[in-house]
C-alpha cells in the first residue's frame, strides 16, 4: 500500500512546528518568534531570563504554550477519529460527535458544575465528569445498538442522534432549575469548545489517549479499507466487523470522551478534514490516518488563534471559527465534480 | 479442494432460510445455483462466504470445518463475488484489486511486486486493466462488477463463490466471465438466473426451492420441462443447443396466460 511520500509528511510536520510556534508568539501580548523560541527554550533547559521579562515568559510558558498544545492534539485526535468513526458507521457525514458523546459530556460536566461532586479531584472535577457522561452515553448508545450482526452501523447513528436530543433535553433542566447563571455559560463552553482552560496538568492525559488512538487506527488501515467495502465482503476477504467495530467503537468513546471532556465539543473538524484529506491523498486509510491528524492539528492551532485574537480582548468560542471555515468548505467539497462518497 | 455442504440450515431474523442443503463442489467442478426469488440462493451462498454462520450442519473444505478456521485462513482459501451495491469511499480500481491480498498480508503490509503483478494480470484478466487509476465510484455497475471479480482472483483462493455475477455485465462480458470460470481450475459455486448461460457454463446446476434442494445433477437431467413449470412456474420446451448438445431453454410467454402474475 503506498503511503504518502516521507516528503509530504514531513512538510506537514514542518508547517506544524512552524504554526505552533507563530501561535504561542502571538495573542493580546505579541511576543516575536525568536524571543518565543528563547524562552521555551529557557523553560526545557532551565536558561535564566531577565527580571522584566518575567510577564511574557509566563505568558508564553504558563498560557499559552499548554494552550497551543492541546489545540494540537485536540485537532489531531479529532480528525483521527473523524476518519474511523465514518468507516464504523459507513457515513460520510459522521463526525466524532454522531455517537451523542457531546452531549453526554456536557451534561457531565454541568451537573458537576452547578451541583459539585466529584470535589476530591480538584480542578479535574468538570472534567471528570464530562468524560464521564462522555462514556455513559456511549455504553448506552452501544447497549442500544447492538444486534444479531454486531453494531449495526445505521442503528449506531440513529441511536446516537436520539441520546444527544435526549442529553440536550436533560441539560436544559439542569440550566432551567440551576441556582445561578453560571450553568449556562458551561453549556456553551461544552457545546462550542474551546482551549481557554488548557493547563500543563491535562496535557500528559489528553497526549497519551490521541497518540495511543491515531497510532491504533493507523495500524488497521488496510481492515478499515476493507470495512469500507461493506460487510458482506469484509467477511469474504476474512475481517470480522463485530470485532473491529467493537474495537473501533471503544477507541473512539474513550478519544472523543477525554478530548471533550478537557475542551468541549469542537464541531467540523472531524467531519470536515478527512473529507479534505481523502480528496488530497486518496481513500486508502493508512494514507489518510497519516495526513490527516497533521492537517488536523494545523487547522486547529490556527482557528485557535483566530478565536483569541479576531475579537480580541474577547475569545470567541473556537467552534464558531471552525464551523464558519468548515461550513462553507464543505458545501463546496459537496458540489465539487470528482468527488464521490457513498454514491454519487 | 473439495467443498461440501452437509445439511446446512441457516436462519436470517429466526426465519429458515435454507434447510438442510447438502451440495458438493469438487475441485475443478463448477456447480450452478438456480431457484427462483426468495429460494435461498443468496443465503446459502453467504453461509459458505461466513457472512451467515449456519445453525445446522457443517460447511466443510476438503473435509475441515470452515467456520472453525479463522476468518483470515478461511479468506485465503474461499473468495466470494458478493451482491452487496458498492464501496462508501472512492478508492481507486487498483485499490480494490489489492485489496483482495488482505487475508494474505498482515496489518498494513505493502504488496511485493509478485503480488502487484497479479493484480496486474487480474486486472487483465477481467478487462479492466485500462481502469486502474479510475475512482471506483465513477465506475458503470459492468465495470465494477469486473473489478469486483478481479479483486475475488487476486484473492487467490480454492474455491470461489459468486452471487448473481452476470448482473450489469453486457453480454460480451457475461459469456467471457462464465468461460473463464470453466478454465480457473477452482471449485466454483455460482448462483445463476439465466438457465441457459448456467447450463453452458456448469457442469452440474442444483436447485433450490424455499430454502430446499430439489433437484441436483448434470444440465440434461436438471432441466426439464416438468422442473421447470413445478419450480419456476413457466412452460418451456428445452431443446440441445445444435452445435454443443447442452440443453437449452425455450419459453413460451403465449403459455403464461391464465397464470397469476
Amino acid at each position: 500500500m503506498r503511503s504518502p511520500s516521507a516528503l509530504t509528511v514531513a512538510l506537514l510536520a514542518g508547517a506544524l512546528g512552524v504554526s505552533a510556534l507563530l501561535a504561542i508568539g502571538l495573542g493580546a501580548a505579541s511576543v516575536p518568534p525568536g524571543q518565543t523560541l528563547r524562552y521555551l527554550w529557557a523553560a526545557l533547559t532551565g536558561g535564566a531570563i531577565t527580571a522584566d521579562e518575567v510577564t511574557a515568559y509566563q505568558i508564553i510558558w504558563q498560557v499559552r504554550t499548554p494552550r497551543v498544545l492541546l489545540a494540537v492534539l485536540v485537532g489531531a485526535g479529532l480528525s483521527a477519529v473523524g476518519v474511523a468513526i465514518q468507516a464504523m458507521v459507513r457515513n460520510a457525514l459522521a463526525d466524532p460527535f454522531v455517537l451523542g458523546v457531546s452531549s453526554g459530556a456536557s451534561a457531565g460536566a454541568v451537573l458537576v458544575g452547578v451541583f459539585g461532586g466529584l470535589a476530591a479531584l480538584g480542578v479535574y472535577a468538570v472534567s471528570a465528569g464530562a468524560f464521564l457522561g462522555a462514556l455513559l452515553v456511549s455504553a448506552l448508545v452501544y447497549l442500544a445498538s447492538r444486534g444479531e450482526g454486531g453494531l449495526m452501523p445505521l442503528r449506531l447513528v440513529l441511536t446516537g442522534v436520539a441520546m444527544a436530543f435526549g442529553f440536550q433535553a436533560v441539560m436544559s433542566l439542569i440550566v432551567y432549575f440551576a441556582p445561578d447563571g453560571e450553568a449556562t455559560s458551561t453549556v456553551l463552553f461544552w457545546s462550542m469548545g474551546g482551549f481557554g482552560a488548557a493547563t500543563w496538568g491535562v496535557l500528559p492525559v489528553v497526549a497519551v489517549v490521541v497518540l495511543a488512538t491515531t497510532l491504533l487506527l493507523r495500524r488497521d488501515g488496510r481492515r478499515l479499507d476493507v470495512l469500507a467495502l461493506g460487510d458482506e465482503t469484509s467477511a469474504s476477504l476474512g475481517v470480522d466487523t463485530h470485532r473491529l467495530r467493537l474495537k473501533l467503537f471503544v477507541l473512539v468513546s474513550l478519544a472523543t470522551g477525554a478530548m471533550v471532556a478537557v475542551s468541549g465539543a469542537i464541531g467540523f473538524v472531524g467531519l470536515v478534514l478527512p473529507h479534505l484529506v481523502r480528496l488530497w491523498v486518496g481513500a486508502a486509510h493508512v494514507r489518510v490516518l497519516t495526513v490527516a491528524p497533521l492537517a488536523g492539528a494545523i487547522f486547529m492551532v490556527w482557528a485557535d488563534l483566530a478565536s483569541r485574537t479576531l475579537m480580541a480582548p474577547r475569545e470567541l468560542p473556537i467552534g464558531v471559527i471552525t464551523a464558519l471555515v468548515g461550513v462553507p468548505v464543505f458545501v463546496t467539497l459537496l458540489r465539487r465534480r470528482g468527488y464521490l462518497f457513498g454514491g454519487r | 479442494m473439495t467443498l461440501s455442504l452437509e445439511e446446512v440450515s441457516v436462519s436470517v431474523a429466526g426465519r429458515r432460510l435454507v434447510r438442510e442443503l447438502s451440495l458438493t463442489v469438487g475441485p475443478d467442478e463448477v456447480v450452478g445455483l438456480l431457484g427462483p426469488n426468495g429460494s435461498g440462493k443468496t443465503t446459502a451462498l453467504r453461509s459458505v462466504y461466513r457472512a451467515l454462520r449456519p445453525v445446522g450442519g457443517a460447511v466443510r473444505l476438503d473435509g475441515e470445518d470452515l467456520n472453525a478456521m479463522p476468518a483470515r485462513a478461511a479468506a485465503r482459501r474461499v473468495a466470494a463475488l458478493t451482491q452487496e451495491g458498492h464501496a462508501d469511499l472512492d478508492f481507486t480500481v487498483a485499490e480494490i484489486v489489492a485489496l483482495g491480498r488482505a487475508p494474505h498480508l498482515r496489518g498494513n503490509q505493502a504488496l511485493s511486486p509478485a503480488e502487484h503483478e497479479l493484480c496486474r494480470r487480474a486486472m487483465a484478466r477481467m478487462d479492466v486493466a485500462h481502469l486502474a487509476g479510475r475512482g471506483v465510484l465513477s465506475l458503470s455497475g459492468g465495470e465494477r462488477q469486473r473489478v469486483l471479480v478481479a479483486r475475488a482472483l487476486v484473492q487467490e483462493p480454492r474455491v470461489l463463490i459468486l452471487d448473481e455475477p452476470t448482473n450489469h455485465l453486457d453480454l460480451h462480458h457475461q459469456l467471457r466471465l462464465l468461460a473463464m470460470l470453466r478454465g480457473a481450475g477452482l471449485s466454483v459455486l455460482v448462483s445463476l438466473h439465466d438457465l441457459n448461460l448456467a447450463a453452458a457454463a456448469c457442469d452440474r446446476l442444483a436447485v433450490l426451492a424455499a430454502g430446499r434442494l430439489v433437484a441436483c445433477g448434470p444440465p440434461h437431467e436438471v432441466l426439464t420441462p416438468s422442473l421447470l413449470r413445478e419450480v419456476f412456474g413457466v412452460e418451456a420446451s428445452v431443446v440441445p443447443h445444435p452445435l454443443t448438445g447442452v440443453p437449452q431453454v425455450l419459453y413460451d410467454l403465449t403459455a403464461m396466460k391464465g397464470t397469476p402474475a
